[in-house]
């Protein structure tokens, strides 16, 4: 019998280059059956990427989708959506692909607020180079760009997301994969720029230089790491420095960016206009 | 009723402005730009025409968004265009990159400003023409227009969506200040009278659709996003079915065959104007605006009785090293003047193949090249000789 | 197309449960997070679900699982 996973999977790229125990893998389950549940026209779904391990996630679905370059899925995303507001664009990035090379299109995307969901998998880390610190790398971690921890801030994606104007916002886990999948369902179903920040592992950089041993010691510290919303807001400032609350953190509703712009198609046609 | 000579429609328009008529002609339906100086009032045009025939204008964060805005846009189907000058196309060359190795059809305009860096924002040059052939990196192949007149911007920015609809690629409008803002008159060409192409789609149903596997004339049918055939687009080495590849032998024939697909149809893609050439001995290779000095040189030195002709140069890439390399046979001198220190000259020297002698003759202050300096260019010419 | 898969499944009267092993990368994640121990390694560190009768369809090993190797189906009671 085939599974849901297997209906929309590119198979011949199977097994995929994914390291042993790698959370891409959990995020790209957790997204299919998201899409499934949803019930969406497959030939109206683009899943856009960047560049990163996690970008390659595009490669393995078989609905149209595209592997740019390096932190510019969501412009690209931006262009296919305007083209076609029909479509459902998903855009997939890692955590330096979307908040450092890629930092400045998402906060434009949000305070757009275009209709397209991001799907952000926080390793923490540059995984696909090997292990450097990224935007989102925990301060006084490890990398190996810096060997004697990280002195930066780390950003909180999901308050950025919130801030720049984005209409949904929510984090999961690869802990917890079916609270993901109904995350993504509200971000996929949400009209607007919405945005699911899935903590993830890296075993073999994030995990090794952090002294995280395997697979299952990440997922350990994972589920360590975080905490629900509401467990979060009781705890003091202190300890909330070293943990991430979990859950949807907004929901609201403000016209997206294309149908503004059906509203200026009409006003030009309608006025004529100064030629 | 129907012999009644078609009134000629002569407009007053300014270069940028002419450019966005063009890709309004040609179909345009989506633009993406950042504002920079001498480009802007493209962008601009886009901004109130396009929403007007139900296409969409989006000006984004800055150039590398822009670019890849238009190629997002040309996949899900719209012929896009973005428009900027220097420091902004330096910025869009990894999407270039990206659009060439993919095949995706797009416009870009760069109306050329002195530089390098922030350089003479609003004076010209032509000092991109190497930049337009490698500027993103690896070997790709390019096609590059350069327009001398305002007509031309207009003509030549149809025939710029026309080729890359034609031959899946995108295809680079090189302005420079000077024509970009000058206003001259435009005969407006009727819709009808205008060939419009349009990119090949596929005629397999999607099960068999390869999205990079070329018909004949060496360039795939393109399937847009939506329309039922599912595939993958990645700027990784990719087979045919866009699926990234390690093989060696697969890579080397995809990047010779996107090289080729432009090579083949070169007779169709290179425009040139010969002026006066028939018994010239001296000949002057000009292109864009320095063209229109370097026609004017041509009369002045026949009064003088110089046998001077022009070849100008309308298509930059591919290089039309054959007709030049004829005309190398022909006349004992070329002299290429540009607003540059030297970048065509170094072409039209390795076509030439050693047959005549190749003079440049460069400015980079950011003033125009005038008709009397290339005929005392000329004249020094004459001297040496003797 | 139908590709020979090394699958290997096993199944009681309740339940179906199919291990993709060329797919497995033997991470280890289904053994260790199963609430009821229901999988456990063979030599190459692939899960055989040895104690299949105490499983309960969580399908957690199968949510988790980055590879998409192994898979549980509920198995409808046929009378024939
Ligand atoms: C313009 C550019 N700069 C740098 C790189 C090299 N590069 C590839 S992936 C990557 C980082 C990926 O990290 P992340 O986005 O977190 O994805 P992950 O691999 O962790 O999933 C970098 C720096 C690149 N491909 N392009
Ligand atoms: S390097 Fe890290 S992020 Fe990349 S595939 Fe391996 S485990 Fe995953
Ligand atoms: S379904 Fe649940 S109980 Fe059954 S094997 Fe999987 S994890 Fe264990
Ligand atoms: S989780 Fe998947 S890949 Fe890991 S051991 Fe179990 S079946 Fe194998
Ligand atoms: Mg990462």
């Amino acid at each position: 019998m085939k599974t849901v996973i297997d209906r929309y999977i590119r198979e011949e790229m199977f097994p995929h280059i994914w390291c042993p125990g790698c959370g891409n893998g959990i995020v790209l389950g957790a997204i299919i059956r998201a899409i499934d549940d949803l019930n969406w026209d497959r030939d109206k779904i683009v899943a856009v990427s960047g560049i990163g391990c996690s970008s390659r996630i595009t490669g393995y679905v078989d609905f149209c989708t595209m592997n740019t370059v390096h932190g510019r899925a969501l412009p690209f995303a931006t262009g296919i959506k305007m083209a076609n507001s029909d479509l459902k664009v998903i855009v997939i990035m890692g955590d330096g692909d979307c908040l450092a090379i890629g930092g400045n299109h998402f906060i434009h995307a949000a305070r757009r607020n275009i209709d397209l969901t991001a799907i952000i998998i926080n390793n923490m880390i540059y995984g696909m180079t090997g292990g450097q610190y990224s935007p989102l790398t925990p301060t006084t971690k490890f990398g190996s760009t810096a060997p004697y921890g990280n002195i930066d801030q780390s950003f909180d994606l999901c308050e950025l997301a919130i801030a720049a104007g984005a209409s949904y916002v929510a984090r999961g886990t690869i802990f917890d994969p079916r609270q993901s999948t109904s995350l993504m369902k509200k971000a996929l179903d949400k009209k607007g720029f919405s945005v699911v920040e899935i903590i993830s592992d890296c075993p073999v950089s994030y995990g090794k230089m952090n002294k995280i041993k395997s697979p299952i010691d990440m997922l350990k510290w994972i589920k360590d790491i975080t905490v629900s919303k509401k467990a979060w807001e009781g705890l003091s400032p202190d300890e909330k420095k070293e943990k991430y609350a979990i859950g949807e953190f907004l929901s609201k509703d403000r016209p997206d960016y294309t149908e503004l712009y059906e509203e200026i198609i009409k006003k030009a046609q309608e006025t004529g206009g100064n030629k | 009723m129907n012999n009644l000579k078609k009134k000629k429609n002569i407009k007053l328009l300014q270069g940028n402005e002419a450019c966005a008529e063009g890709a309004l002609l040609a179909g345009v339906k989506f633009f993406a730009g950042y504002p920079i100086t001498p480009s802007t009032e493209i962008a601009e045009n886009m901004a109130r025409k396009l929403p007007k025939i139900g296409g969409k204008f989006i000006q984004m964060e800055d150039e590398i968004a822009s670019m890849a805005a238009v190629i997002g846009a040309s996949i899900a189907g719209l012929k896009s265009l973005t428009a900027t000058s220097g420091p902004g196309m330096c910025l869009k060359q990894e999407n270039l990159g990206f659009a060439i190795f993919n095949e995706i059809p797009c416009v870009v305009v760069n109306a050329q400003r002195g530089g390098p860096s922030t350089g003479l924002p609003t004076k010209p040059s032509q000092g991109d023409m190497m930049q337009a052939r490698w500027g993103t990196h690896g070997d790709h192949p390019v096609i590059a227009l350069a327009p001398s007149t305002v007509n031309e911007i207009l003509t030549l920015t149809i025939k710029a969506f026309n080729f890359s609809e034609k031959y899946r690629t995108p295809v680079i409008l090189l302005l420079d200040e000077v024509i970009a803002h000058m206003r001259e008159k435009v005969e407006m060409p009727a819709p009808e009278d205008i060939e419009v192409i349009n990119r090949k789609k596929p005629t397999v149903p999607p099960e068999e659709y390869l999205p990079f596997k070329p018909d004949e004339d060496g360039v795939p049918p393109m399937a847009n996003f939506g329309e039922g055939y599912p595939y993958h687009i990645t700027g990784l080495a990719h087979s045919e079915k866009g699926l990234p590849i390690s093989d060696s032998q697969q890579i080397d024939h995809f990047i010779r065959r996107i090289h080729d697909k432009i090579q083949k149809n070169i007779k169709d893609i290179l425009i040139y104007e010969k002026y006066l050439l028939e018994d010239a001995d001296t000949a002057l290779i000009a292109y864009g605006s320095v063209a229109r000095a370097a026609e004017r040189t041509v009369k002045l030195a026949r009064e003088k009785g110089l046998k001077v002709g022009l070849l100008k140069l309308i298509t930059i890439w591919p290089f039309p090293d054959e007709i030049i390399n004829k005309l190398a046979h022909k006349v004992n001198l070329i002299i290429v003047p540009e607003m540059n220190l030297g970048q065509i000259v170094l072409e039209v020297e390795r076509a030439s193949q050693g047959k005549c002698r190749v003079v440049p003759y460069g400015r980079v202050d950011g003033e125009l090249i005038n008709p009397i300096e290339i005929l005392g260019k000329i004249q020094e010419q004459e001297e040496i000789k003797k | 197309m139908k590709q020979k898969k090394l699958l290997e499944v096993h199944q009681n009267n309740s339940v179906k449960i199919s291990v993709r092993r060329e797919w497995c990368k033997s991470c280890g994640i289904c053994i260790e997070f199963c609430p009821k121990d229901v999988l456990v390694p063979d030599d190459q560190l692939k899960p055989i679900p040895e104690n299949i009768d105490a499983c309960i369809k969580c399908g957690l090993c199968e949510l988790r699982c980055p590879d998409f190797a192994i898979t549980v189906e509920g198995v409808e009671e046929k009378d024939e």
